[in-house]
């Protein structure tokens, strides 16, 4: 199979296909076998260790557009999970061998060891393009015996693949238990952290900045999170998780709860899409989602504008042109009062940051602790401690 | 926030003339910003000494000043225009240096024009070292540990603290004399010692060494409320120590986690706050430990760079553009980025592709310069090429270079271990063409590890160079090629010419075979986003994938060549040709198509032409951009006239294939290359050439001589060592020559030819339609024939030259164009000598000098050559105004400027390997690396500008030496008692002094360095000292060769100018008498166009102003009344 020098020139075979018919014949990469998921594309030229950990990815196929992938093997720092959680893995040209004097083993092999099937050698650019015109859509990657089966009978068992539409998600990849993360330094807050899905620099980033951090399985409840420190935690946080918003409703009746006491809310991607909810906002699924590191994103408060990590299909709809009455005040006699669009992406006017006025919440669509991705929007952990420091202080006079 | 309203005028300084270092990517960055802001209705004034440049063209800015860029000139340019402003961050060093001394010399500020786009402080605190290690600390990073010390005992306790090797830098030395790597002790102790001997303060700095550490570049831009973005990352290949312009570079960084780059980018990020460039971009480089990540900040360069054009076209993000806007007051977020136009530039480009430079050196022109690749930059060009992967982008860059050594290659059997150890062991150094060698030591079967020990290549890179090899073996093992190995091979950027030696086959055949299996390339799109957004621009570059994303088109199109890599004799003025062909074909109806890989240029700028290929030149990619072309629409055919020899080389082959090929058929091309074809051609005109002869030995060489009369001029049929032409007296010398130079023989024979003493060189530009000539320009030539006319200034219109010596050039010119059968632009070189017009070379194509031309006459020649390529008639193109309506380039009148053409030589950039500038004497071998252009009312001042323009200019006082050839001691005594009575001091060796003394020119002697005692200084240690203003020295034969060549590097490297030949000695003396008459005035090109007024009042306007002519023409109120018919020839 490898020729003389050691290279894999002859891999078997894998085939590709999207449920509209449209089918890819690469290599095998990783684990052989069969899996199905959503197509995604992730644009970020560094960082692949922390997409494939990210949970937010469960249930998808990740196309790469940067053409090599592996160059810096694989670590046991960088993860952003316990695990691989992508459904499948599309590159073009796999590394042959890791450089980096922090790498402990090939990508691949973690790959395989993880049951991850991938597929490498196809035009992934040409998939991405297909994606970008078509929407995100449901995709199969076939290899070994598979691989040989008619297109036709890879193409019904992908139309059988669930939809992300409509999916709820975060229990699959939530904590079992809770676990906490303790502040480093001094001790300043306690927070309680929602994991729907959670990213594990979510919680350092907070640590560094005198958080203790308790990280809560997503089927938490109100008394769960009032449970939380001595005095109850000094905010709520919501993660980033994988699935439809708008299937979340047990999550969105806990964070009503929250925003009702008037306790101090962070949510990042999945948590500003939750928060959008319970404010009364509706969700919808973009055509083919952001996800990459170089996304422009505009601070309304400052007009600064910052690169950002993001990895969402789904986004909030609510109007950028001027701050309204939370709509659940009038549909559902909450009393949240004004909200405004506090961040948008440049290149498309998505909303990507939601703040309460008359409340201490708000939260961001894409990823301020990025892991991949710029530092930038760091700033948003700071105006958590703050938002905290300041409803203490509310709480002492 | 929208641009600022209190701009209305903006001064853009250039980058003058290519130099090492400093090319044609300030031509790039220059004309997009003059671009960006002419189309925000700001006034653009341009100062640029360089003619061959975009930017100087008449229409890319308001007023265009071919002045020399030193800060009096800039000054006298500021009062007369009165900018707003001052641009300076895209004109490279030059600019930024000129603009630093206008702010202290308090003139910014008296007239009221501050620089925008980088601030004077924040350029100091990025250009001064100590400075910006402030500045690295202060942004928590950390800069090469050094220490300075003044005792060896200092020294080795500072070596035990950084650990060795160290670097020993002794201070205020000049060229970096006695600095070295020690690697231990003893090193330290014997260069340190002498180090600190050497130093005048007895100190020495000791750096710690970051050499063989992985060095990368980030591309960062700011505005003024403080985004920021980092447009691109770059990975050179080469580890630390080897100049990044020397370097092989990579985008994107390749072998960087997420959390190591974003390390990266946070400190650049935080350096360019903390320097506070406000507005614009900057380059920072940094070095990364490769055992443990530890970052050390190198430099930054505050402005536009080499390396911010490279990231431009490696990503499409127009650094220089975006900064021209910014500078102007918009936010990176109100800027749309052009490709995809829906998005905003504040934004991080995405690649999913890879990009490769290669530097492209010219070490065959200086033989005895040392090639070990340092700190200091020597390649004169490069070449990038993109493909989908490292291994295609990498091999499609190698055979960008067009050399028959650059690629990876399988010939011969396979390397012993003990060939393979020598190759490596050769591969420690870092050379030109060490990756070849690498690859080599490779295949040897040396392993990635032993081979990354001894280079410093990051394993990731060797092993991608292993896979190269490794599908090599298999192309070469299999049984046939079969769609799935050439889809292999082709994937991993294989050509068919690497295929066909693989496989023992002409290239054609591996052609044929992959044509007839569908193996072909597709092309993808350079988008900026990696496919998130859909793109509008066609940038394109082909690679072995699926989908192609060529649009159909509808209009004809035509293909222009470029000219590939950047060398000596083949830069900036070819793509100038390509360039216009491009703007005036499109202007004409036509898409236009450009194919190039040289990212300095103009040519691979999106904006440029309809469509742009980003590939190799070589017959393969071409023909594959053709057919891809073919596919999308009708193809008028391709230009390959413009770019130099590159694409000329090609003509026949595509031809061959059945490309249409416009313009002067390759038939006729060959012609005029063809020394027998050639030589009935001139026989059926009637036209002199001089006598010449081959020789294969000595004996023979006499014979031929003997035949032909003396003087000759000989070369080696091939150069040895670098010695080229010779011009020759007698036959004892002759012998000497043909012995001493060469190993005349069967193989290697030696030319003879005569050489025309006295002749008065001149060259012409013209163009041809088949029936109407148009003479672009005549040009007299200043130094004798026998110097390459690349090296040789000229001027336009001659100056010494009647009516009716024009016009036997002229009926010469239309003779050899008429029996070459040229379609379009021709460039003949004659030589006048007693009254006989010589031809001595004629090229059917366009000619380095075709932008000196279009610049002196105020004509666009090179888009009237497209426009005839593709079938306008000369006549067409005078009644649609491209062309004036009456007289040409031949026909100046007599109150036309005087323009100076002078070359610019990188002498002062190689050293030989014992650390001596290498010497500067002109030759047959073109060695400049670029030109200026002085253009006034006289001759000599003209001349005087261009001196000025090239170097440190002519000098106004002081002491001028003077050593001259015996054959030209009297010709120099009008000159020189000339200088002398404008107030010089004549210094000179003995033998010139007794010729001065006797024609009554006192003169102090002074040793030869030969002659040189304890107590007296030599000559060449009073140039040293800096008492010398000005050199003239004409080579006197062998025997005074070591002291000439002593002189010449001493005033070399001491900047001062030097003069080597008699009739550059006379133009000196008319330069320095103009000079010494006052101030330059300065003018720009559109009101010597005005005042020429070629076109005439109210003719030609309609399309004049898009074409070249400019305003000048369109909006020229009372410019006087036209001249009529031809003038009388000759300025003077």
């Amino acid at each position: 199979m490898s020729t003389a020098a050691g290279f894999d020139l002859d891999r078997a075979p894998a085939v590709l296909v999207l449920e509209d018919g449209r089918t890819f014949r690469g290599d095998t990469y990783g684990a052989t076998g069969q899996t199905v998921g959503e197509a995604v594309f992730n644009t970020g030229m560094t960082g692949y260790q922390e997409t494939l950990t990210d949970p937010s990815y469960h249930r998808q196929v990740v196309v790469m557009t940067a053409p090599h992938v592996g160059n810096t093997g694989f670590n046991d720092e960088d993860n952003e999970s316990g695990r691989i959680w992508v459904a499948g893995y599309v590159v073009r040209d796999p590394a042959l061998r890791p450089s980096n004097w922090r790498s402990q083993r090939p990508l691949e092999d973690a790959l395989v060891e993880q049951g991850v099937v991938g597929i490498s050698g196809i035009d992934t650019r040409a998939l991405t393009r297909h994606l970008r015109e078509r929407g995100a859509m449901r995709v199969g990657i076939f290899s070994g015996e598979r691989a040989q089966l008619p297109v036709t009978e890879l193409v019904n068992a992908v139309q059988r693949a669930p939809l992300m539409k409509g999916a709820a998600l975060a229990a699959e990849v939530s904590t079992d238990e809770t676990y906490v993360v303790p502040a480093v330094g001094e001790r300043r807050f306690t927070v309680a952290a929602f994991d729907l899905g959670i990213k594990a620099m979510t919680p350092t980033l907070m640590a560094q900045q005198g958080i203790e951090v308790h990280v809560l399985p997503a089927t938490s409840t109100i008394e769960d999170i009032r449970a939380v420190g001595e005095h109850g935690p000094d905010g709520v946080f919501f993660s980033n998780g994988p699935g439809d918003p708008a299937a979340a409703d047990a999550e969105v009746a806990v964070l009503r709860e929250v925003l009702d006491a008037r306790i101090p809310f962070f949510g990042i991607c999945f948590g500003n899409q939750l928060l959008g909810r319970a404010l009364g906002f509706g969700t919808y699924k973009l055509k083919y989602g952001h996800r990459g590191i170089n996304q422009p994103v505009m601070d309304r408060t400052t007009g600064k504008v910052e690169v950002t990590a993001h990895n969402h299909g789904f986004a909030v709809d609510a109007p950028l042109d001027r701050e309204v009455a939370a709509p659940a005040d009038e549909n559902d006699g909450t009393a949240y009062g004004r909200v405004r669009v506090s961040h948008v992406c440049l290149n498309d006017d998505v909303v990507e940051g939601l703040e309460c006025l008359d409340l201490p919440a708000y939260s961001v669509q894409y990823h301020p602790e990025a892991a991949a991705g710029p530092h930038d929007a760091g700033y948003l952990f700071d105006r958590f401690v703050e938002l905290m420091s300041n409803n203490e202080k509310g709480n002492r006079s | 926030m929208p641009k600022r309203e209190d701009i209305k005028s903006v001064l853009v300084i250039g980058s003058g003339p290519i130099v090492i270092g400093q090319a044609c990517e300030f031509d790039y960055s220059g004309t997009q910003a003059c671009r960006v802001l002419r189309e925000e209705g700001i006034r653009v004034i341009l100062v640029n000494s360089n003619p061959a440049t975009i930017m100087t063209d008449p229409e890319f800015a308001d007023a265009t000043y071919v002045e020399p860029i030193t800060p009096e000139i800039v000054e006298a340019i500021i009062a007369r225009e009165r900018p707003d402003a001052v641009l300076a961050t895209l004109g490279g060093q030059t600019a930024l240096n000129c603009a630093i001394s206008l702010h202290e010399s308090g003139v910014l500020e008296k007239y009221d024009c501050p620089l925008i786009g980088a601030n004077v402080e924040a350029i100091q605190l990025g250009e001064d070292r100590e400075k910006f290690k402030g500045v690295v600390e202060r942004c928590g990073a950390e800069s090469a540990q050094s220490v300075i010390c003044h005792t060896m005992d200092e020294c080795l306790s500072a070596a035990t603290e950084l650990g060795y090797p160290v670097v020993v830098r002794p201070s205020f030395t000049m060229g970096g004399l006695g600095s070295g790597f020690a690697y231990d002790e003893r090193d330290l102790r014997r260069i340190a010692g002498a180090g600190l001997q050497y130093s005048p303060t007895t100190e020495v700095l000791l750096e710690e060494s970051i050499t063989g550490w992985k060095e990368y570049e980030l591309e960062v831009m700011r505005d003024h409320v403080d985004n920021v973005v980092v447009v691109c990352s770059i990975e050179n290949l080469d580890p630390m120590g080897v100049h990044t312009g020397d370097s092989i570079t990579v985008a994107p960084a390749l072998t960087l986690t997420d959390r190591e780059y974003q390390r990266l980018r946070d400190i650049g990020i935080a350096i360019i706050r903390e320097v506070g460039v406000d507005t614009g971009g900057c380059n920072i480089q940094f070095a990364v430990n490769p055992v443990d990540g530890r970052i050390i900040v190198i430099e930054m360069n505050p402005r536009v760079s080499r390396s911010s054009a490279l990231a431009s076209k490696a990503t499409g993000f127009p650094i220089a553009k975006i900064a021209a806007k910014m500078a102007i007051g918009y936010t990176l977020d109100e800027v749309p980025n052009d490709i995809t136009r829906e998005t905003p530039a504040s934004f991080e480009p995405s690649l999913d592709y890879v990009v490769v430079k290669v530097p492209r050196f010219a070490f065959e022109k200086f033989p005895a310069a040392d090639p070990t690749l340092t700190t200091t930059m020597k390649s004169v060009g490069e070449a990038m090429s993109i493909g989908r992967n490292f291994t295609e982008a990498l091999q499609k860059a190698l055979r960008s270079m067009e050399r028959k050594d650059s690629t990876f290659h399988w010939d011969g059997p396979t390397p012993s271990e003990e060939q393979a150890r020598t190759f490596l062991h050769t591969a420690k150094t870092p050379t030109d063409g060490r990756i070849v060698t690498v690859q080599q030591a490779m295949r040897g079967g040396l392993s990635v590890e032993e081979v990354h020990e001894a280079t410093g290549i990051d394993p990731w890179f060797l092993d991608q160079m292993a896979l190269i090899n490794a599908i090599a073996d298999r192309v070469a093992g299999a049984p046939e090629l079969t769609p799935t190995l050439l889809r292999l091979a082709k994937r991993h950027g294989f050509s068919d010419a690497q295929l066909a030696s693989l496989r023992g086959m002409p290239e054609a055949v591996v052609r044929g075979v992959r044509h007839a299996l569908g193996v072909r390339p597709v092309y993808k799109t350079v988008d900026t986003c990696a496919a998130e957004f859909a793109a509008t621009t066609p940038y394109h570059y082909s690679t072995y994938d699926e989908e192609t994303e060529v649009a159909p088109r509808e209009k004809p199109a035509v293909l222009i060549l470029g000219s590939g890599p950047n060398r000596i004799g083949q830069g900036v003025e070819f793509d100038y040709s390509c360039v216009h062909a491009s703007f005036a074909l499109r202007e004409a109806g036509y898409d236009t198509v450009m194919v190039n890989c040289n990212p300095e240029t103009v040519s691979t700028d999106y904006d440029t032409s309809s469509r742009l290929y980003f590939e190799p030149l070589t017959l393969e990619d071409v023909l594959e951009v053709v057919h891809a072309e073919q596919q999308a629409g009708p193809v008028a055919g391709v230009i390959v006239q413009l770019g130099g020899q590159t694409p000329l080389g090609l003509a026949k082959a595509l031809k061959e294939a059945g490309v249409p090929i416009v313009g002067t058929s390759p038939e006729a091309i060959d012609l005029a290359e063809d020394r027998g074809a050639f030589g009935r051609v001139l026989a059926e005109a009637q036209l002199p050439a001089p006598k010449h002869g081959t020789a294969y030995s000595a004996a023979e060489a006499v014979e031929v001589a003997r035949e032909i009369g003396y003087p000759v001029l000989v070369r080696p049929s091939y150069v040895l060592g670098g010695r080229g032409m010779e011009i020759v007296y007698d036959d004892e010398t002759l012998a000497t020559y043909v012995t001493r130079a060469t190993v005349a023989s069967p193989e290697h024979p030696v030319l003879v030819d005569r050489f025309l003493d006295d002749a008065i060189e001149i060259d012409v530009d013209a163009l041809y339609d088949g029936t109407d000539m148009y003479l672009g320009g005549i040009m007299e030539h200043i130094e004798e024939a026998g110097i390459h006319s690349g090296d040789s200034a000229c001027t336009l219109p001659p100056v010494t030259l009647g009516v009716a010596e024009l016009e036997r050039v002229r009926e010469a010119t239309l003779k050899l164009a008429e029996g070459i059968g040229v379609r379009g632009l021709m460039n003949v070189q004659f030589a006048l000598a007693q009254d006989i017009l010589y031809v001595l070379e004629a090229n059917p194509r366009a000619s380095r000098t075709v932008p000196f031309v279009a610049k002196a006459t105020g004509v666009p020649v090179a888009k009237a050559a497209a426009r005839v390529m593709l079938g306008a008639t000369i006549k067409e193109l005078r009644e649609e105004g491209l062309l004036p309506p009456i007289g040409d380039g031949g026909t100046m009148p007599s109150h036309a400027p005087v323009a100076v053409k002078e070359a610019v030589l990188p002498f002062k950039r190689f050293r030989t390997r014992d650390g001596q500038v290498v010497d500067s004497l002109l030759g047959p071998e073109m060695r400049s690396t670029g030109e200026v252009m002085g253009i006034d009312q006289d001759f000599g001042t003209a001349f005087a500008k261009g001196m000025l323009a090239a170097g440190s200019g002519l000098p106004r006082e002081g002491r001028i030496f003077v050593s001259v050839a015996n054959r030209d001691k009297r010709a120099m005594i009008f000159p020189v008692k000339r200088l002398a009575d404008l107030g010089f001091t004549i210094v000179a060796t003995t033998g010139t002094a007794d010729v001065l003394r006797r024609n009554g020119i006192p003169s102090e002697v002074v040793r030869k360095h030969s002659e040189r005692t304890a107590g007296d200084a030599s000559i060449v240690d009073l140039i040293l000292a800096g008492d010398i203003a000005m050199v003239v020295n004409t080579p006197s034969g062998p025997n005074a060769r070591a002291d000439g060549y002593a002189i010449r590097a001493a005033t070399t490297s001491m900047d001062k100018p030097i003069v080597t030949t008699v009739q550059e000695l006379a133009a000196a003396v008319q330069g320095i008498e103009a000079q010494m008459q006052g101030a330059f005035t300065v003018k720009p090109l559109q009101e010597h166009a005005r005042d020429l007024d070629l076109y005439g009042v109210g003719t030609g306007v309609g399309t004049g102003v898009g074409t070249g002519v400019g305003t000048g023409v369109g909006t020229g109120s009372g410019a006087g009344t036209a001249v009529p018919g031809p003038a009388t020839g000759g300025a003077a």
